[in-house]
């Protein structure tokens, strides 16, 4: 008795989670792959099977561009995280001896992913508005006559933001996959005569490189699925996939928005596992 | 002291515009909420008081503040209980081997990167297709558990891979049973982080935005009220919003964070 209750312990207790990610994940998934395959006749879906939602996304000139779009914010946030998390993590990692020091840059770097996404949003109202810090430096210093108004409510804005707010899932794992590296690994290049340069790209790229890989698949299905920015921060021009669902669902077409996402997902999945084909990651899970 | 290098202040140069990207706008807000009752959405600051501040809790033309306040607090409240308990429980599961560990594993991570907007869009739909009607208490919770039980259930694994297991092995030698080991002997090592994690666990209730806004029902959280009201409020009631919420964040991180310091010092000892 005893005996078979020890076998099944274990399941019982990771019943809960499985089932919470099972209602609230997995169903709600097959739930869109399944009403993307129904017909909308205008105030609500019709159980009846059609393909219609897809092939209307794949023709129409409007969706295409908008996934465009929604890969030209992946690529350009990605590409500026890494820009920025790689120094940043490396400085922290590197060139930060004291340990207590470490750990508190490092919060630094991570307490506003704590705080609400939409408050920070708003916060480049005053900064990069017409009216804002940026263009009352930029017209005291006589650089510019009239107020730049491409800094906010643009695509520059949009990046700018998403930016701001994900670049923590950036710095966090690689700052995480830097501080594994053998400092010996170091110390033994230094010693057979490595520059600095020479260490940076041999021993520490590649030994971060999991790292970046996480940081990559985080901010690029984060982006990909991207609502409140674009809605916030872009232009009435600056769409995305997310807020395009978004749109959808407010005139109840259920079934475009599903087939939107479906294929919001498989492109996801895609991007994710051609990550994991380039940067072996299970070392560090 | 050995002489530093150029790099070293470089990069230490970029950390700081990097830390000033991160702050600077949030403490822009900060200021401009302090401005007198002719206050605008941009600088100059027109005055200095504590009137925005107040208006928070009035009132306001476009809704009230405090009732999604109170609604994001007891949904806060239940997400952390149910994030816990669940993620303990998982965690206490991922200690023994057992089949499909990995899989379940797999599937916590992947509920992180799953775009927000399709759990958002995938639970509206069920609870349509099932003729239920969404509320914040319901579906609305679901959509939180699915972001705040992967970071409950990571911290839960790091706290036993760190937990030495020789504490439950005496009292199991002493005859006591499994419950009795869990309550007497686990659970009071385990609670600071415990602690920790639902102060983690609530701010990402508190603030979580994309996964709520299709499943929320009639009735807003603050994250969903705070969003509507960026198109049609003006005043520096807005900002003075955002300074108050971003407080009382910074309240609970500092909170979650001592506690943690707290317990690994008492590990140490």
């Amino acid at each position: 008795m005893t005996k078979t209750w020890k076998t099944y312990q274990p399941y019982a207790l990771a019943l809960p989670q499985t089932l919470v990610f099972l209602l609230f994940l997995i169903l709600p998934i097959l739930m869109i792959g399944l009403v993307s395959f129904w017909q909308f006749n205008g105030y609500a879906m019709v159980r009846e099977f059609t393909l219609g939602n897809y092939t209307d996304i794949f023709t129409s000139n409007v969706y295409v561009s908008t996934y465009l779009n929604t890969f030209k914010y992946v690529l350009l946030v990605w590409f500026f995280c890494l820009a920025i998390a790689f120094p940043v993590a490396y400085f922290l990692a590197f060139h930060i001896q004291n340990q207590s020091l470490q750990i508190i840059l490092f919060l630094v770097c991570t307490v506003p992913f704590w705080t609400s996404n939409i408050i920070r949003m708003i916060s480049w109202i005053p900064v990069l508005g017409k009216e804002g810090l940026i263009n009352s430096l930029l017209m005291h210093l006589n650089l510019v006559q009239e107020p730049v108004t491409w800094l906010l409510y643009s695509d520059f804005a949009v990046v700018l933001g998403m930016v701001h707010l994900y670049s923590f899932f950036m710095i966090a794992p690689i700052f995480n996959s830097m501080m594994r590296i053998e400092r010996n690994l170091i110390t033994a290049a230094e010693d057979m005569g490595a520059s600095g340069w020479q260490i940076l790209r041999e021993v520490i790229l590649p030994l971060s490189a999991p790292g970046i890989a996480i940081g990559s698949i985080f901010v690029v299905t984060l982006v990909m699925g991207e609502y409140v920015t674009v809605r916030l921060m872009g232009g009435g021009q600056s769409a995305s996939v997310g807020k395009l669902i978004q749109t959808q669902i407010g005139s109840l077409q259920y079934p475009l928005a599903a087939a939107n996402a479906v294929i919001l997902l498989i492109v996801t999945l895609i991007l994710v596992i051609g990550i994991l084909r380039v940067v072996d990651i299970r070392k560090e899970l | 002291m050995t002489k530093r290098p150029l790099s070293f202040y470089l990069l230490a140069a970029f950390f700081g515009l990097f830390v000033l990207f991160l702050y600077g706008p949030m403490f822009a807000i900060f200021l401009l909420s302090l401005q007198g009752e002719e206050g605008g959405l941009t600088f100059p600051m027109r005055g200095f008081s504590f009137y925005w501040l107040g208006q928070v809790f009035q009132e306001q033309r476009v809704g009230s503040f405090t009732e999604s306040f109170v609604r994001s607090m007891a949904l806060g409240l239940a997400v952390v209980l149910l994030s816990v308990i669940v993620s303990v429980m998982a965690g206490l599961a991922f200690r023994s081997r057992f089949r499909g560990a990995t899989l379940l594993f797999y599937l916590t991570i992947s509920s992180l990167i799953v775009p927000s907007v399709l759990v958002s869009l995938g639970i509206g739909i069920t609870f349509q297709v099932l003729g239920l009607e969404t509320q914040w208490f319901s579906s609305g919770l679901g959509a939180h558990l699915t972001w705040t039980v992967p970071f409950a259930f990571l911290i839960v694994l790091g706290v036993f891979n760190r937990f030495n297991p020789s504490y439950e092995e005496a009292a199991r030698d002493l005859g006591a049973s499994d419950p009795k080991t869990f309550w007497e002997i686990v659970f009071p090592l385990i609670a600071p982080s415990l602690i920790g994690i639902s102060l983690l666990a609530f701010t990402l209730s508190y603030d979580e935005f994309t996964r709520t806004s299709l499943v929320s029902g009639q009735k807003n959280t603050l994250p969903l009220e705070v969003f509507g009201m960026t198109t049609n409020v003006t005043s520096p009631a807005l900002y003075a919003l955002g300074t108050l919420t971003t407080l009382f964040s910074f309240t609970m991180i500092t909170l979650a964070f001592l506690t943690f310091r707290f317990f690994s010092k008492r590990q140490a000892q």
